[in-house]
């Protein structure tokens, strides 16, 4: 079996973003970036099923310029066989981003397209479910457990009231929730090893993909703060303070 | 000007609050007329409460076996060939597990791309999405030349109201339906609580309150005032609780009217989830803790002495 792993330079989760002053934009020049961790987790759970024997081979795959090597770096220290940059300049949106996945099925052949559910930046959570459709395959998103065999999976999704399980044939596009598994720590000599490794290189072009750019974000703003609040001394004076808003 | 089409929610025979909510999102579209699609094992009760919703011309029912559990797979080929044969601009759908599982699907099949979480509606295709947890807010002009996919983010957006009488309609759809993705089972917490998603009073626990035996107090606090119970994600990967009752950037998005956290800390994700709250109120031991640079309330103290002392003072 073969799974590709979807990756996705993100600004780090612990970076508190800065809106550039002209409205352009979430500033990222000398921001920290890593693996979005949603796809960090579908990195995570591709290697133990290459670790368990159940998958021969891994490849990740990441949409960018040349500033997204250093993710497939860390994919590669992860233990992917290889690692795919489709280059391109400007930041993809979903729709751009499952066409490339869809074109690269045609010469990659996986069993499984594993990604996170959504990518911290942008928050859409639209590709992996974009992806399913150009191929026509199954999808199921928000995995929290994944029981996989040569020709389907059942997986349990996490959805607003609950839990749900879903049996797929393969091949089929899965999503990472959070608690599908927690990502290992990498060791310094993985991380030394995939130092050396070779990226191979593509680009929308080459996969014959037409970016979409019809949406337009014209302005970016933060959002309207809220009053600032009070600290009271007391549950009494808590109490007393939400009787008076009404609020209790 | 917009004809819209909107994906219902519901469950149990239910329309959910989500769908009225995104039928009020839908009328600050320059609406010349919005549609509801139900798909239903059997839609005829949920048709008739989709259309009392205020500003709602027609609702389109499909029965079908296959929607006694709802599926993007089987969804999104329906839901596509009602879009076409209605000649609509615009089909949305709410921010559920559902809407955000399906809508993509739709979006990529009609070739189109989409807008996760309408915040502001200001025109046919103009409008506001949060990204980076709600960090920063995009402004978004869509192309007037194709359909426009979107899901409304439900704490945005105040319910629909219920003095509409729209047109009932039972559609058959002639659509090949996949085999591939087959329902299993669901495993759901049925609760006497009030909805997390719809509550206007919630309480919620964090990794302070330290233990699944330790939420009790949680639970009979939300009980004493009225509300809804959720947590956060560390409470949740700690299995103190189940993961529907995680609230945060990745959890649930909320906007009641009072919202009090006990031993939640504050991070950014699940700030992400109560920003839109009248009323903050954060309890913790911790006098830094990044929750009180939100909240409107703050109340440094120890949750198992305060909760006692909260609920003595209620009455």
């Amino acid at each position: 079996m073969k799974v590709l792993v979807t990756i996705k330079r993100a600004i780090d989760y612990n970076v508190h973003i800065r809106i550039a002053d002209d409205g352009s934009g979430v500033i990222t020049d000398g921001v920290k970036h890593s693996v979005n961790p949603f796809d960090e987790i579908a990195l995570e759970q591709a290697i133990r099923w290459k670790e368990a024997g159940t998958v021969d081979e891994v490849v990740a795959v990441s949409i960018g310029n040349a500033a997204c090597a250093e993710q497939l770096r860390t994919a590669l220290a992860f233990g992917c066989d290889r690692a795919i940059r489709v280059a391109h300049e400007e930041a993809v949106s979903p729709l751009t981003a499952a066409r490339t996945f869809s074109a690269l099925v045609e010469s990659e052949a996986p069993d499984v397209i594993l990604m996170g559910k959504q990518s911290i930046d942008d928050d859409n959570g639209q590709t992996g479910q974009m992806t399913a459709a150009l191929l026509g395959w199954p999808q199921a998103t928000y995995a929290s457990t994944i029981e996989i065999n040569e020709t389907s999976a059942r997986v349990t999704r996490e959805v607003d009231d609950g839990l749900e399980t879903l049996d797929i044939d393969l091949p089929a596009v899965i999503t990472a929730d959070l608690r599908l598994n927690e990502p290992r720590y990498l060791k310094l000599p993985n991380i030394m090893k995939a130092k050396k490794k070779p990226i191979e290189e593509s680009s929308l072009e080459a996969l014959g993909v037409e970016a979409d750019t019809s949406l337009r974000v014209t302005h970016t703003a933060a959002p309207a703060p809220r009053k600032p609040g009070v600290m009271v001394d007391s549950p009494e004076a808590l109490v007393s303070e939400l009787k008076n808003k009404g609020l209790l | 000007m917009s004809t819209i089409l909107i994906i219902a929610d519901h469950r149990d025979g239910q329309l959910s609050t989500a769908t009225r909510k995104t039928v009020r999102c839908a009328a600050d579209f320059d609406a010349d007329a919005i549609d509801i699609l139900v798909l239903a094992e059997d839609g005829a009760e949920v048709a008739a409460q989709a259309a009392r919703l205020s500003g709602v011309r027609r609702v389109r029912y499909v029965n079908h076996p296959t929607h006694a559990h709802p599926m993007a797979a089987t969804a999104a080929p329906q839901i596509v060939a009602a879009v076409k044969a209605g000649d609509y601009s615009h089909v949305l759908g709410s921010n559920s597990s559902f809407g955000k599982d399906v809508m993509p699907r739709v979006a990529a099949l009609l070739g189109v791309a989409m807008v996760t979480d309408l915040m502001h509606v200001t025109g046919a295709y103009e409008f506001q999405r949060p990204t980076y947890a709600g960090n920063a807010v995009d402004t978004i002009v869509a192309p007037a030349d194709r359909i426009l996919v979107a899901t409304a983010r439900g704490a945005s957006f105040e319910p629909a109201a219920e003095d509409g009488d729209a047109e009932l309609e039972a559609l058959s759809l002639d659509v090949e339906l996949p085999t591939h993705t087959r329902f299993v089972s669901t495993d759901t917490h049925t609760s006497e609580r009030p909805d997390l998603g719809t509550a206007p009073r919630v309480v919620t626990g964090g990794r302070g309150v330290g233990s699944e035996e330790n939420f009790r107090v949680i639970y009979d606090f939300a009980d004493h005032i009225g509300a809804a119970v959720g947590a956060s994600r560390a409470a949740v990967d700690a299995g103190y609780v189940p993961n529907d009752m995680q609230v945060g950037q990745t959890g649930k998005i909320i906007a009641p009217e009072l919202y009090i956290c006990f031993g939640i800390s504050g991070a950014i994700q699940h700030l992400a989830g109560i920003k839109d709250a009248g009323t903050i109120v954060a309890v913790n031991k911790d006098e830094d803790a990044p929750i009180f640079e939100i909240a409107d309330y703050g109340l440094v103290g120890d949750l198992f002495e305060v909760i006692p002392a909260l609920t003595r003072a209620i009455g």
